[in-house]
């Protein structure tokens, strides 16, 4: 016990400052305070001010990583203040210094509180944030079968500290996006096998431009979020819900976009690019192209698209014929395609509920990197990174 | 090194110069490429988001191809999409026996097994840990002397980090950087480095898309860089191919060069810009670039 104690130490914190009454622009304002370091930034933030300027704006109430108030960026990534120890968050910092920012994409209040309300909470009650119970309603309980339940449970851990939405690079251009954490947050209702609303709420957010089709899969949510919620995760299995189970056909071009892609490499084996982006906007078959829609969209693009053919990146026979794989591979690939899209149901894996089944922690698992250097490598060298 | 070669669908499509400059530089690498002709598209997310049975066990048909090629230390590919879309597949496939099994039952028919633990890195990774950096260095004929760069990762290869292997051991998000350094050039930051290219929403909200193509690369002439280099086919298209469309959703002129991660280790290996597809791009790196003043060395 005794080594893992450590006395305090002195930190440097470097916080946001802004004021939008004072009319005076953000500064940085500098302070250096004192605690052990596994303390957290909160309490570093909290000390500041009540050492040193009682002026300093933060939003804080569990200080246990459970109220979601206390979310700002911390050396420009986001996260819960309280949930940061000083020690790490300096060892991230540049110069030793530990940088606190408010979050993005929000209007800043005062100091590191931003104004969730006008952003994050309005974009939650976008996506009707309750249960639409299906009639009639039982005397007794609900059955849903377990598995179902846990699903869900995954978005229901988000504490709404908007991590994610200070981190979302499609609000950061088109900020009416419905965003990561609302979104995730209809997940939570499309998910419940009780709700009797799946479907106007995927066809509602489905056609809205700024709904399930307007995030870019960034993964910046998926890395924000201290819950592990996922909710880009989330986003996709709403897609995937909309288009695969409901058929809905938006006006985004989101479902057509996905429809065609799958279908191109079904018929070559590999993507080709010249025919989705008419088939996206026009419809999935060859005929797309010759649909209005996709003929203003070709006509807006000729600039890119001329200036391509006159430097030779694409060529006129390039674009017009798709490259493919072998045929016998080709059969393959169909083979694959015809069973998987041959099921009555469509089988997910979802790691949330089943876990990790084997000895290596998730980390390890993926890369595979890890696990080819534990394993010695065969003698003829044969095989690539394969535990023998 | 020999590898099983994964080039993704677009360095064949639409960024030719990008399969073309890899083919040139590996014989200078000693690295022997095995090209898995027989595979097909990592589906880039969209087959999954579609159906993600039918995604993993067409790469998991990949990863066994890929397990087959005799003497290959590993697979390879050099699309950041493709490794972000094989690593998530190969995330499933790798944490569950029973889920394995059963997406080996659709590969028995053409006598395939994907047997858990493939190594799959991207050409960016490969250098820095199986060359090492040393190594590379040793090996730049023309040093990038003055060149200022700009590294773009693109989304799929730096998050999630978890997923991608990324941690203080393996600083994967940052070996652009150490690869610019190591061929002599100058990393010049800017705040769209590690952002979203905006090419995954062109065809559902372009407008933003192209917004987002045009801030980063508006940033990083701000931040006075000379080119940019991304190990991501498709980023490369919305920042390249689509340049002058984004110029028009930001409203100013951006002539920023965006270059193929193979392509900025050919030029320092020594080999001629046009060998490696440079007057190809939209926004004509050697219209920008002095070769002759700016990349200087020994060899030169």
């Amino acid at each position: 016990m005794a080594d893992t104690f450590k006395p305090p130490e002195d930190f440097t914190i470097r916080l946001r400052r802004y004021d939008p009454e004072s009319g005076e622009a953000p500064y940085w304002d500098e302070h250096t305070i004192t605690l052990e370091p596994h303390r957290s930034v909160l309490e570093g933030i909290l000390q500041a001010r009540a050492r040193f300027d009682g002026s300093i704006g933060i939003r804080c109430s569990c200080r246990a990583a459970i109220c979601g108030s206390c979310g700002v960026r911390i050396n420009g990534e986001p996260g819960l203040a309280c949930h940061t120890h000083l020690d790490e968050a300096r060892a991230s910092g540049a110069n030793g210094a530990i940088e606190v920012e408010p979050m993005g994409n929000m209007p800043v209040i005062k100091d590191l509180i931003v104004d969730m309300d006008a952003v994050h909470w309005k974009k939650v009650q976008r996506v009707t944030p309750w249960l639409i119970a299906k009639q009639p309603v039982p005397e007794r309980e609900y059955l849903a079968s377990h598995d179902s339940m846990v699903d869900v449970t995954q978005t229901m851990a988000c504490i709404q500290c908007g991590a994610c939405v200070s981190d979302c690079l499609a609000m950061e251009v088109d900020p009416g996006f419905i965003g990561p954490a609302a979104l995730a947050k209809a997940y939570r209702f499309v998910g419940d096998p009780r709700d009797d609303a799946h479907d106007i709420r995927l066809r509602d957010l489905a056609e809205d431009p700024q709904g399930i089709y307007d995030c870019t899969h960034c993964f910046k949510c998926v890395e924000a979020c201290p819950k592990d919620v996922n909710p880009m995760g989330q986003i996709m299995r709403l897609r995937r819900i909309a288009g695969s189970d409901f058929g809905i056909v938006d006006k985004n071009n989101g479902e057509r976009h996905e429809a065609a892609f799958t279908t191109l490499v079904k018929d070559n084996g590999l993507l080709w690019e010249a025919e989705l982006l008419p088939r996206s906007y026009g419809g999935n078959s060859w005929f797309g192209k010759l649909h209005p829609s996709a003929a203003k969209e070709l006509l807006s693009s000729l600039p890119a698209i001329l200036k391509a053919l006159m430097r030779g990146k694409v060529t006129p026979m390039g674009a017009l014929r798709p490259h493919k794989i072998p045929k016998s591979d080709l059969d393959r690939v169909r083979a694959i395609y015809d069973r998987i899209e041959g099921r009555e149901e469509r089988y997910e894996l979802n790691l949330y509920v089943s876990g990790y089944d084997e000895e290596e922690p998730p980390a390890a698992a993926p890369a595979g990197a890890v696990a080819q250097e534990a394993a010695p490598s065969a003698p003829d060298g044969a095989g690539t990174g394969v535990e023998p | 090194m020999k590898v099983a070669y994964w080039p993704g669908c677009v360095s064949r499509g639409f960024t030719p110069e990008l399969h073309g400059s890899m083919a040139r530089i590996a014989p200078l690498l000693d690295i022997e490429l095995v090209e898995l002709d027989r595979a097909c598209c990592t589906g880039a997310g969209v087959i999954a988001e579609h159906n993600q049975e039918l995604a993993d066990t067409l790469n998991a048909r990949t990863f066994a191809l890929a397990q087959q090629v005799q003497g290959a230390e590993m697979m390879m590919n050099i699309c950041s999409t493709c490794q972000g879309a094989q690593s998530e597949c190969q995330q499933r496939l790798d944490a569950n026996a029973e889920y394995r099994a059963h997406v080996n039952t659709t590969l028995a028919g053409e006598g395939l097994t994907y047997e858990k633990g493939l190594t799959n890195k991207n050409f960016l990774w490969l250098l820095v840990e199986e060359m090492g950096l040393q190594e590379l260095r040793s090996r730049v004929k023309r040093p990038l002397t003055n060149l200022k760069v700009g590294p773009f990762y693109g989304c799929y290869i730096v998050r999630p980090r978890e997923r991608l292997g990324i941690d203080e051991e393996r600083p994967r998000d940052h070996y652009l950087h150490s690869v610019i350094e190591a061929l002599g050039g100058t990393v010049i930051e800017y705040a769209g480095m590690r952002k979203c290219c905006g090419f995954p929403i062109i065809t559902m909200n372009k407008e933003a898309s192209l917004k987002q193509a045009g801030r980063h690369l508006g940033d990083a002439v701000d931040a006075d860089a000379d080119c940019l280099v991304t190990p991501c086919p498709l980023c490369h298209l919305n920042l390249d191919l689509q340049q002058p469309l984004a110029e028009r959703a930001v409203g100013r002129q951006l002539e920023m060069p965006v270059l193929h991660l193979p392509q900025l280790v050919g030029l320092a290996l020594g080999l001629d810009p046009k060998e490696l597809g440079l007057s190809r791009h939209v926004v004509r790196p050697t219209s920008v670039i002095d070769w002759s003043t700016s990349v200087v060395g020994a060899a030169a």
